[in-house]
């Protein structure tokens, strides 16, 4: 091997071909009978694995050369496909009376590669057939053994989950195992189970309680207390008497690692004097010159400020000079913290210094979390911390102009945001639109930079939605037609032209009949014509619509027709903003009933021929309506809820209002509620504007008064059907949810006759039908014992 | 739990790569560039915790590396491992690596990719840690060593006779080898 090894350092510009050669060498060397050379081919194996090549197709002649007697070759073997293996290797299963015959072995360190290796590539399978070959090696005499198998033993649970109940009635007396090593390796098992599913463990709390006031062993200690930590969540009782040999701990370890598990599972605890302690210890460690500690002491101070955000309000100066820090791991954990430290007065101070960070920073991912960060900070439960929304702006502003920043469609947002729900601060934001608007400049690099260009788009929008503000509603209109916005993407363009439309609408309103209004329609038409030749469909269409529009306006006033008025009500009436989820809300209206037929269900009256099509797609369907009338309807729905109700795999979907479905609302409506007027009025919006995702609805706004020093601006609400509330997400993804079972009954026999039985059963079946098998027979079993 | 080990020298090159979970050899690679990337990043007096990269991203991992002398040693472990517990941890193979190969150096590692592993063995299994304890660990590698060397027995001598001739430093011999005048016989 150490030729190849030689050869390929040596051949350091084609390796690529000197590899090839060595493989065919390897896949020569293969075929030879003699297993001494064998082995050496794969030990070559597990070099080229590492520099990256695929070795899987040599996975036969790894369990070939694992069953060798001899150790030095078993040992080559299994330490190859422990790197190589996984789920879908087929060979797997040959291989299984080989681990077999090594686990039951006389010499313990042919057990102990075969666990070793075992232990990276368990099958559902391999878990199923060895289980009880691994639990007799958990009770041998020699604690090597009993160690490594012991850690196998998760290994085979989370692939083999039926098998908790007898694994783990055997495995917690290892918990006081003679052996030290056999001890913390228990511990280490139930307390990666118990971070899973750490209610099922509770009742082992007594016994570790005990294992941690006589323990020396420093590992275990920290496995048991970060143990502690997950189960004190759910027992309050646990907290209080935990307390006293944890502040005990805390005051007397000499250990870092130790102190700061402790320190993190009172925090866990939640108790007021463990809580003042913790934070006088956190102090000493952010203070501590090692960085490791104080990159520490930060996560753990963001720990407690989930729970307390108060009580860290006096660490700001630390987690400000945190921020300066030249480590970026700590500077990350300090912008965290941040959040729960900002207040109306401090969030001035706060932003300033993170803006002037973000122009020192080096590297755009880290400014683009530092805007994120200011804009969260900002917006945090609606605009609570702002106290001066022109201030705000005028940050934004700023931060669109910096260098290499991403996030301008964040930006857009938030301007668009404040704009509309704070209306006192129009006036001030149009301003403000209006000179990025006219700024050549960033016109002219807006086409290179994305994030810019979504900010002209916000301007735009700003600028022609509160129109009456605009400074000088002509050079703004100069601007947004000027020929250079051609070079902009096509959705910002359409935005300018729909804008611009509106800017002239109210120069139309301004401007004395009969005085500019020809030379203004004609400058209009004028800058328009590039636009309707625009590759991009959307442009186009505007701006012909446009065209046309003041091509009537200018036949009109030639005529003498004022037709001012009319121009100006095309482009009126305010959009409300409009929360997320409001449109789950919505009450259905009494005597809806959903589940009813709104049409008589077509009669089938199709021929053969696209019935045969019909059918290649999967439709029969066709069939079954034909027959089924209100009856039947009624009683396949109560069997399908009973089945689903019965069926404990399925999963439930959060209880949503029924009017969740918007085309059914829409047509099933009676005509004189307010939202069939809003979807009509919506017909029309949407010639006027974009609006992703937000209807219009012609409902009362809520004003949430802001007090503030100075200024006193209303944040209008989002608004939510009448009487709904805002739900929270909850997302459940747990992979350990089939390793949550109750512990607490010890039923061993039966459980361990099941384990049996899956295992002859297993020899004889199928792998995939088998597990739904042992899953109804383990819930059978189960209702049995109820 | 132990996600990754990943050992790799300042150019990035892997001396040692163990995953914990399976990924198929490029995205293993690709994982390597990654780990290399944002660790070379990292002056020598900052801590040596890490967040952020593929493997990592959007789960509780972290990197926790430490840096000796040409190797970067990387553990990617969850938040169910104390973090100063693993940097202990990695200060013990290092030293365990040292004892096993006396004076352990960056070619140790090339040229004997299977013993490192076999040594990794005796501490992490699975990706949770199976001793910390220096003496048992060597102990035990030493032991297993023992055991291949008795099994090679008579049938490996010529094997280990050749490769003993091929590390023995022969001293060159000088270039002209002026006899002295021997006495003749005559």
């Amino acid at each position: 091997m150490s030729d190849m090894i030689r050869g390929i350092r040596a051949s350091k510009d084609c390796e690529g071909s000197y590899v090839a050669m060595c493989l065919v060498e390897i896949k020569r060397e293969l075929k030879v009978n003699s297993i001494d050379v064998k082995a050496n081919a794969i030990q070559k194996l597990l070099y080229l694995q590492l520099l990256g090549y695929d070795i899987s197709w040599a996975a036969f002649n790894m369990i070939e050369v694992s069953s060798s007697s001899r150790f030095t070759y078993k040992r080559i073997g299994y330490l190859v496909s422990s790197q190589c293996f996984h789920d879908d290797t087929d060979v797997i299963m040959l291989a299984t009376n080989m681990i077999r015959k090594d686990l039951n072995s006389h010499n313990i360190y042919h057990a102990g590669a075969a666990l070793s290796s075992l232990s990276c590539f368990m099958t559902p399978d391999l878990a199923r057939d060895l289980v009880n070959d691994i639990l007799s090696l958990i009770s041998s005499t020699r604690p090597y053994l009993r160690k490594k198998s012991v850690l196998v033993l998760y290994k085979v649970l989370l692939r083999y989950p039926e098998a908790l109940r007898p694994v783990f009635h055997r495995l917690k007396d290892h918990i006081e195992d003679p052996d030290p090593g056999v001890q913390c390796a228990a511990v280490n098992v139930v307390s990666e189970l118990a971070r899973h599913n750490p209610k099922n463990y509770l009742f082992l709390a007594p016994q570790f309680f005990k294992l941690m006031s006589t323990s020396t062993n420093n590992w275990m200690l920290i496995k048991i207390i970060k143990l502690f930590g997950s189960l004190v969540p759910l027992e309050p009782r646990l907290a209080k008497k935990l307390h006293e040999p944890l502040i005990n701990m805390l005051h007397n370890t000499t250990a870092v690692s130790l102190l700061y598990e402790c320190i993190n599972t009172v925090i866990a605890g939640d108790t007021e004097t463990g809580l003042s302690v913790c934070l006088q210890k956190l102090r000493g460690l952010m203070e501590d010159p090692d960085q490791n500690l104080r990159y520490l002491g930060l996560l753990a101070v963001s720990r407690v400020i989930k729970r307390h955000p108060k009580a860290v309000a006096h660490y700001k100066g630390i987690v400000m000079d945190c921020l300066e820090d030249k480590d970026e791991s700590i500077r990350r954990r300090a912008l965290d913290l941040l959040y729960a430290m900002v207040s109306r007065k401090s969030l001035m101070e706060i932003v300033k210094k993170l803006v002037s960070h973000m122009e020192t920073a080096e590297g755009t991912t880290y400014r683009g979390e530092l805007l994120c960060k200011i804009v969260e900070v900002c917006s945090h439960s609606n605009y609570q911390y702002v106290s001066n929304f022109e201030w705000y702006v005028s940050v934004l502003v700023e931060l669109t102009k910096m260098e290499g920043v991403r996030h301008g469609e964040m930006l857009a947002r938030q301007l668009m945001d404040v704009a509309i729900r704070v209306t006192a601060i129009r006036g001030y934001t149009v301003e403000q639109m209006a000179s990025v608007l006219e700024n050549e400049a960033l016109l002219s690099t807006a086409a290179q930079r994305v994030g810019l260009s979504e900010v002209l788009f916000a301007a735009a929008w700003i600028a022609g939605e509160f129109r009456e503000f605009l400074p000088s509603p002509w050079s703004t209109l100069a601007a947004m037609l000027d020929h250079k916005v051609l070079g902009l993407p096509g959705h910002i363009q359409s935005i300018y032209l729909q804008n611009s439309f509106k800017i002239y609408s109210r120069l139309l309103q301004e401007r004395e009949p009969n005085d500019c209004v020809p030379s203004l329609t004609q400058t209009m038409v004028d800058s328009l014509r590039p636009f309707a030749e625009s590759n991009n469909l959307e442009v186009q269409e505007r701006a012909c619509i446009g065209l046309e529009l003041l091509k009537y306006v200018k036949k009109l006033e030639d005529k003498g027709v004022n037709v001012v008025d009319e121009v100006v009500v095309l482009f009126d009436g305010s959009l409300n903003p409009v929360a997320p989820k409001a449109q789950r809300k919505v009450p259905v209206p009494p005597g809806l009933d959903l589940d009813v037929w709104i049409n008589e269900p077509p009669k089938a009256t199709f021929d053969d021929g696209i019935l045969d099509t019909l059918h290649v797609f999967g439709v029969d369907a066709i069939d079954v309506r034909k027959e089924l009338d209100d009856d039947e309807l009624k009683r396949l729905r109560k069997q399908r809820k009973s089945e689903r109700d019965n069926n404990p795999h399925y999963l439930k979907s959060p209880t949503r209002s029924r009017g969740s479905q918007p085309t059914e609302v829409a047509v099933g409506l009676p005509p004189d509620s307010g939202v069939a007027s809003a979807s009509a009025e919506l017909n029309s919006a949407t010639i006027n504007d974009k609006r992703g995702g937000k209807s219009r609805r012609k409902r009362g706004k809520k004003l949430v008064n802001v007090d503030v020093v100075g200024v006193r601006c209303d944040v209008i609400e989002l608004e939510m059907p009448d009487g709904a509330k805002s739900s929270d997400d909850n997302m459940e993804n747990d992979p350990h949810k089939k390793l949550n079972v109750n512990l607490d009954k010890d039923d061993k026999d039966a459980d361990y006759q099941m384990v049996n039985k899956s295992v002859s059963v297993s020899h004889t079946q199928v792998a995939k039908g088998e597990v739904n098998d042992v899953n109804a027979k383990s819930a059978e079993t189960k209702r049995k014992q109820k | 739990m132990i996600k990754a080990i990943l050992v790799f020298n300042n150019h990035g090159k892997p001396r040692l790569s163990k995953f914990y979970q399976h990924f198929t050899e490029d995205v293993q690679q690709q994982i390597i560039r990654e780990t290399f990337q944002l660790v070379s990043k990292r002056e020598d007096n900052v801590c040596n915790f890490l967040e952020g990269g593929s493997l990592i991203a959007g789960e509780d991992y972290k990197l926790i590396y430490r840096h000796y002398a040409t190797l970067y040693f990387v553990f990617c472990v969850d938040s169910s491992e104390s973090e100063l517990g693993i940097l202990d941890l990695i200060q013990v193979l290092v030293e365990t690596l040292d004892k096993c190969f006396e004076n352990v150096c960056e070619l140790d590692l090339i040229f004997h990719v299977d013993r490192v592993h076999y040594i990794l063995q005796e501490i992490v299994m699975g990706g949770m840690v199976l001793e910390t304890n220096m003496a048992d660990i060597i102990a035990h590698v030493q032991a297993q060593d023992k055991l291949e060397k008795n099994e090679a027995g008579l049938s490996a001598a010529p094997a280990r006779a050749v490769s003993a001739i091929k590390s023995v430093n022969l001293p060159s011999l000088p270039a002209g080898i002026n006899l002295p005048n021997l006495p003749s016989f005559k």
